[in-house]
């Protein structure tokens, strides 16, 4: 053994206390569901975790009826300074209870925990903190004085940050007034259950939250389910594009996060040594299970060598294993399902002729791993270079010029984030002007915050999570009049809302 | 004996150039009562599609220009509409059989809301947009940036000021247009396009298609190379399928809006994107 | 045409790198020619490599390594050769409880007490035993003559000292007279060298605390290197902040991009300011995930501490015992 390998510092999984099976969260308390329940697993290691209920179609009926009912009775009514209060009151316990959620994440999600523990779990609180303040200020929310809340939002979540999503969609909703129907993923609802009792110690009124588990059917469902107003989605394209088809005409208020394929663009002045961690933080942060990963590595052609070979340098010190380790940087990938993707995907890039280099890593015999892999010589036109992996595979590929960088960078159908590497400030300004990208880092990558808006251009999918416009998304406007208008319009005509209650 | 008038020949405005339509159809646009004005080009797919490319060329010019300079561009529209408001108004009772009074209170409030909406070209950035307090050591700024090319359906009950209410907030923050003019009322759009032809917009920037919405849209809808699309005329179409053919490369639609749409700064940031950069701040 | 240009010694090093015709203007061309670093991308690093959780095995190994890469110094006006003898004692026999505690790298003084050091140390000073190294150069600050440093190294190496460390000239650094920092340098390596042809190896202190930004700190590394350090040393100790994890990780990035290039390693002395096992294990993470873990040998990696060993020996003792020690448990020097 060397230093290098460390000895095992896992996380104690003592700290948790679960259930051998878990029901559906509505109006305040667990009840079963309807549908067939189903097994969350340890990626790690393919052992069961526990017996989670699916809803089915009656199920999300009571789940948007309690929240259409908590709307309407108790949280629409409240002031904005007492849902403020049980936000906070929600961080508060985040915090206290960080521990445990970090290791339920990390067990159920495959994650590192040192990735559960220090970002994952961190952000909820922020995330909570941050609204909570904005409840009782909703008239700076841009929509001017008097915004009111949109009524029952659907969201459903992915399961890449199962928790961290979680908290991106209750807390702005919540904060602006609505009530909430949320479906974790398939594959990590653990985490959002144990959220479930955290609600329950902050004595949040029964309805407000609702938590029904179940896969695309009882997504499907609620997102379409004629009582609500608002849907908020973070998940693939596909799913988007047919959210945004079965909710065309509806009215419904729609957020939409969906893939991305960012360009990470190195110039050659770049801060190399830190480029070259914003390149690994950039797409082996999280298995590469990030929609704003930087999955294509732009890097200019004078540069490609240095850059590719200190790149190896540094991979070769990551650690891939259990996920409750401390020291481990690679976690498990989330599901078989997604393991096969990116081999098939990996697959077709060698078969295109790019070249694949993986890390040396000691592959687990259970449970779904992928090493962290790069490839080079990859053309636009690879299948690698236009297509989402989710999985910590890097394409790289090369330019010339400022010009060249950018061109390549936009063509993608995608549009979600995008990273800048260069010690010139102007060149910075001036490419980020014209990326094609709802969220740029430059000299760093994959920052998040709560008030920072997130949220992609294109088929990355519309609206932003985050900071004012994240609150904006789940308010309309006080009345139907505009918000901005001319001192004297004789033609002004009062605008019909299409938002509202719909029953 | 009085003198024989020269009448206009109304065509199609694509990229700076007025051609009659590829498929070389027309269609008359008539009086309240029926009485022949014009024959209008009843723009085709084709047409649309040619539009739709005009649009996209225009946009790195078009977003590229400072707010400053937009503003003084689309003011210097409002200049123009002014000192041809007669031709406007003539169209305007023409094509909607409305009193002289009627139709000069239509253009003075299409001139009104064009010079209001041209004033936001360099502050709706600043309203839309914020610096964010990230806890961490981090620059961090969100700025709205033009969508890029928006398909519009304009008010189909209004000459003018139906389409200026909806043009020109989208004009303001850097997307190019292509419109589908008022079906029966396309006169002024042509008019108008005239305007734009001879000021600063730059060509390609504003795209003017008439002819049939219900046939046009739908193209339109589904073009890949169009970001975004303005139903605010398009409530008697299939505007629900319009929406749905749009959610394939999702759009951003904006739902049909009855009458006229009133001025807000809502219609210009609907059309953008709020894009976030940061930077580490390190003094070492 | 010509341009009239100050020529620099011709260290070998810098040499080979630049060419022949080494001037002040090349130099200064190729430190400014270096990548930049991004401060927050930097201490980011830093901060992610001190979430290592080193437990059981690990922790045993980190222990008795940090204690056999620290160079146990005093640098007091108050030092006396008593003082010093205790300070030997101490590097002999850290822990007069655990005769297995392995012995320090090093003992650290100022030229004057190194025959003070040399005698107390006995048969444990030598080649493969405790090395002695002196401070030289108008050590702290650097303020005096080429002449007076020269005179104050040769003194020390006569003495017998091992090991010099010198200060750079951070005055003429700041005011980018790269070339009179690469000449003081290569003049200093010259003067350790020893009349039967060995020399005393050279630590170059950058004093980084002077430097303070972060892209100085990677010319001033390069620049000693190319100038024929055998070390490069952060701190003297005597300005704040001496040592940090971030500043350390550079150097040892520097060290690495010189290894690459050449294949020649190059020694990474981080001193001052690191007081407690948890810290010090940290710059071992650091070391190992950067440059290597080959680096983890007292030839190529040290730490300049004092007050550092006792912490280390409270922690072996807690490992060894199975509970926590206390200050009356260790000796002072």
């Amino acid at each position: 053994m060397t230093f290098l390998d460390y000895a095992p510092a896992p996380e104690s999984r003592s700290i948790l206390h679960l259930k051998k099976s878990y029901g559906l969260f509505i109006n305040g308390d667990f009840v079963d569901g309807h549908g067939t329940p189903f097994t969350t697993i340890s990626p790690a290691d393919e052992s069961p975790i526990a017996q989670i209920a699916s809803a089915n179609a009656q199920d999300v009926d009571a789940a948007v009826a309690a929240a259409r009912r908590a709307y309407e009775t108790t949280w629409s009514r409240m002031s904005g300074s007492d849902r403020g209060k049980y936000l906070f009151r929600i961080a508060r316990l985040v915090q206290e209870r960080t521990r445990e959620l970090a290791v339920a994440e990390s067990l159920d999600n495959g994650k590192p925990i040192k990735e559960s523990r220090d970002v994952d779990v961190p952000m909820v609180a922020a995330w909570f903190f941050y609204y909570a303040g904005w409840a009782d200020k909703l008239d700076y929310a841009g929509l001017g004085a008097g915004p009111r809340p949109l009524g029952v939002a659907a969201q459903v979540i992915p399961w890449n940050f199962p928790l961290m999503m979680l908290a991106w969609k209750i807390a702005p909703a919540l904060a602006a007034g609505n009530t909430v129907v949320i479906k974790p993923a398939e594959t990590t609802p653990l985490s959002a259950l144990i959220f479930a009792e955290i609600l329950q110690q902050a004595d949040l009124p029964a309805g407000v939250v609702n938590i029904i588990t179940g896969a695309g059917d009882t997504g499907s469902a609620l997102v379409n389910h004629p009582d609500v107003n608002k849907v908020a989605f973070t998940g693939s394209t596909a799913v988007g594009r047919a959210i945004a088809k079965s909710t065309a005409g509806t009215g419904k208020k729609i957020t939409l996060e969906l893939g991305g394929k960012a360009a990470n663009i190195v110039f050659d002045d770049a801060p190399m040594d830190q480029a070259i961690e914003g390149i690994v933080n950039g797409i082996f942060f999280n298995q590469g299970h990030v929609c704003c990963a930087g999955s294509r590595l732009l890097v200019q052609e004078n540069v490609h060598d240095e850059v590719i070979s200190r790149l190896k340098q540094r991979l070769s010190t990551l650690r891939m294993g259990d996920p409750l380790d401390k020291n481990t940087d690679i976690g498990a990938i989330n599901s078989r399902a997604q393991l096969e993707r990116i081999r098939t995907l990996s697959d077709v890039g060698e078969a295109e002729g790019a070249k694949r280099w993986s890390a040396q890593c000691v592959i687990p015999d259970k449970g779904f791993w992928f090493a962290p892999t790069i490839f080079t010589g990859v053309s636009t036109s690879h299948r690698i270079a236009r297509e989402e992996i989710f999985g910590p595979v890097l394409s790289v590929l090369t330019f010339r010029t400022p010009a060249e960088a950018i061109a390549k960078a936009n063509n993608t159908p995608y549009g979600l984030s995008a990273g800048i590497w260069t010690d010139k400030g102007s060149r910075i300004l001036a490419v980020a002007d014209k990326l094609k990208a709802g969220v740029v880092w430059a000299n760093t990558f994959n920052r998040f915050d709560p008030s920072s808006p997130f949220g992609g251009y294109k088929e990355s999918g519309y609206g932003r999570e985050g900071g004012r416009h994240g609150l904006a998304a789940y308010l309309q406007a006080p009345s139907a009049l505009p918000m901005v208008e001319p001192a004297a319009n004789p033609a002004r005509k009062r605008r019909n809302s299409t938002k509202g209650t719909r029953k | 004996m009085t003198r024989l008038a020269v009448p206009k020949t109304y065509k199609l405005y694509i990229g700076g150039a007025f051609p009659r339509s590829e498929s070389g159809r027309v269609y008359e646009v008539v009086t309240k009562r029926g009485a022949f004005i014009a024959n209008a080009a009843k723009g085709s797919r084709k047409d649309a599609r040619d539009a739709v490319r005009a649009a996209r060329a225009a946009v790195s010019g078009w977003a590229g220009a400072t707010g400053y300079n937009r503003g003084q561009v689309l003011y210097r529209i409002a200049e123009l509409l002014e000192g041809r408001r007669v031709q406007f108004v003539d169209e305007i009772r023409a094509g909607e059989g409305v009193s002289e009074t009627v139709a000069q209170q239509q253009v003075d409030s299409a001139i009104d809301v064009w010079v209001w909406y041209a004033g936001w070209a360099d502050k709706y950035v600043q309203v839309a947009g914020n610096t964010n307090p990230v806890a961490g050591p981090y620059f961090n700024i969100s700025t709205p940036e033009p969508t890029g090319v928006v398909a519009v359906i304009a008010p189909q009950d209004s000459s003018l000021l139906g389409l200026v209410s909806v043009l020109a907030p989208v004009l303001v923050s850097g997307n190019t247009a292509v419109v589908v003019a008022s079906e029966t009322l396309p006169l002024s759009a042509i008019s108008l396009s005239e305007i734009l032809a001879t000021s600063d917009v730059p060509a390609g920037v504003v795209n003017v298609l008439t002819g049939s919405p219900a046939e046009i849209a739908p193209w339109l809808a589904s073009h890949a190379d169009v970001n975004a699309l303005d139903l605010a005329g398009a409530e008697a179409l299939d505007w629900i399928d319009l929406q749905i053919a749009a959610a394939d490369t999702l759009k951003r639609v904006l739902p049909p809006e009855p009458g006229i749409p009133a001025p807000s700064v809502h219609r210009i940031t609907f059309f953008t994107e709020t894009k976030t950069v940061w930077h580490p701040k390190g003094l070492i | 045409m010509t341009i009239n240009q100050i020529s620099l010694a011709p260290a070998q090093r810098a040499v080979q790198l630049i060419g022949a015709d080494l001037t002040e203007k090349s130099l200064k061309l190729h430190l400014e020619g270096l990548p930049g670093v991004d401060a927050v991308g930097l201490e980011a690093r830093a901060a992610a490599l001190g979430t290592r959780s080193i437990k059981t095995t690990s922790k045993v190994w980190a222990l008795e390594k940090i204690i056999s890469l620290i160079d146990l110094t005093t640098l007091e006006g108050a030092d006396t050769p008593g003082k010093v003898r205790s300070l030997a004692a101490k590097a002999v026999t850290p822990d007069p409880a655990d005769p297995s505690t392995p012995r320090v790298a090093a003992v650290c003084v100022y030229g004057d007490m190194v025959p003070y050091a040399l005698e107390a140390l006995g048969s444990a000073h030598g080649a493969e035993g405790i090395r002695i190294a002196a401070v030289a150069t108008a050590f702290p600050s650097g303020r005096a003559s080429l002449a007076v440093k020269l005179a104050d190294v040769e003194d020390a190496v006569r003495n017998g000292a091992d090991e010099i460390d010198m200060v750079i000239d951070r005055g003429a650094f700041l005011s980018g007279r790269y070339g009179a920092v690469f000449d003081q340098i290569v003049a200093v390596k010259e003067a350790c060298r020893r009349d039967d042809g060995s020399a005393a190896h050279l630590k170059v202190i950058l004093e980084t605390g002077e430097l303070n930004t972060y892209d100085n700190v990677r010319r001033a590394s390069w620049l000693a290197i190319l100038a024929g350090a055998d070390f490069i040393k952060t701190s003297t100790g005597k300005v704040s902040p001496a040592a940090t994890l971030p500043v350390t990780l550079l150097m040892l990035q520097v060290v690495n991009d010189w290894y690459r290039l050449t294949g020649e390693r190059i020694g990474v002395k981080p001193a001052g300011g690191i007081r407690s096992s948890k810290d010090a294990i940290k710059y071992l993470v650091t070391v190992a995930e950067t440059a290597g873990e080959e680096w983890l040998q007292p030839s190529l990696f040290r730490f300049g501490a004092s007050s550092l060993l006792n912490d280390v020996l409270l922690q072996r003792q807690k490992i060894t015992t199975g509970h926590y020690s206390g200050p009356d448990y260790v000796t002072i020097d």
